[in-house]
């Protein structure tokens, strides 16, 4: 079995959070969210007022078994910041509630629109 | 595709042994758990790593035979 990883993924990965300042890896997109737990950070995001790079991963079967790898999380959504790996929805909602991801965007200097 | 709460407790304490585990079903559909754990060894360590921990003693069955744990870490309070 190939376990090697697919560097096509890793390299589409890695393009998209260094060209991104935030990218959020969903199932599905912005306007129609496949699922629950993607539409939930993609609220968080909109309610912040941050512009995001979304990927759709059901588009990309072998990005969505490549970010699992790339971040040790096998989960989806996935929230990256200036390149780093932040968190899925359960770390997104958490740190929304407790203003740490309001504060990770301005320590990154992310604007904020006030939605 | 489903597994149940005593089982996810098991597995979990099975790889953090002084952990409170605390699971609750949220649909009853054997699919859907929130999971509340708390441990000494998530002292020191951001959210990723600890929930990194729980899903590493899920060996595996996160995102595939479980589709949904809301999952809350913390170090316990007198530590």
């Amino acid at each position: 079995m190939e376990t090697k990883q697919d560097n096509g993924a890793v390299e589409r990965i890695e393009q998209e959070i260094n060209d991104h300042p935030v990218v959020l890896f969903m199932k599905g997109t912005p306007i129609f969210p496949q699922c629950g737990f993607s539409a939930m950070v993609v609220q968080v995001l909109t309610h912040l007022g941050v512009k995001f790079k979304s990927v759709d991963v059901l588009n990309e079967p072998p990005i969505r078994e490549g970010i699992k790898q790339y971040s040790e999380w096998p989960t989806i959504p996935q929230l990256y910041v200036s390149g780093e790996f932040v968190g899925g929805s359960d770390i997104v909602r958490e740190m929304y509630e407790s203003g740490e991801l309001a504060e990770l965007f301005e320590n990154k200097g992310i604007e904020l629109e006030e939605a | 595709m489903s597994m149940d709460a005593a089982e996810i407790e098991h597995l979990i304490r099975e790889a953090i042994p002084d952990a409170q585990v605390r699971i609750e079903d949220l649909r009853g559909d054997g699919d859907h758990y929130a999971a509340y754990v708390t441990s000494q060894s998530f002292k020191g360590k951001s959210r990723v790593q600890q929930h990194q921990l729980v899903y590493q003693a899920l060996k595996g069955a996160m995102g595939g035979q479980l589709h949904a744990l809301a999952l809350q870490t913390s170090v316990p309070e007198d530590s």
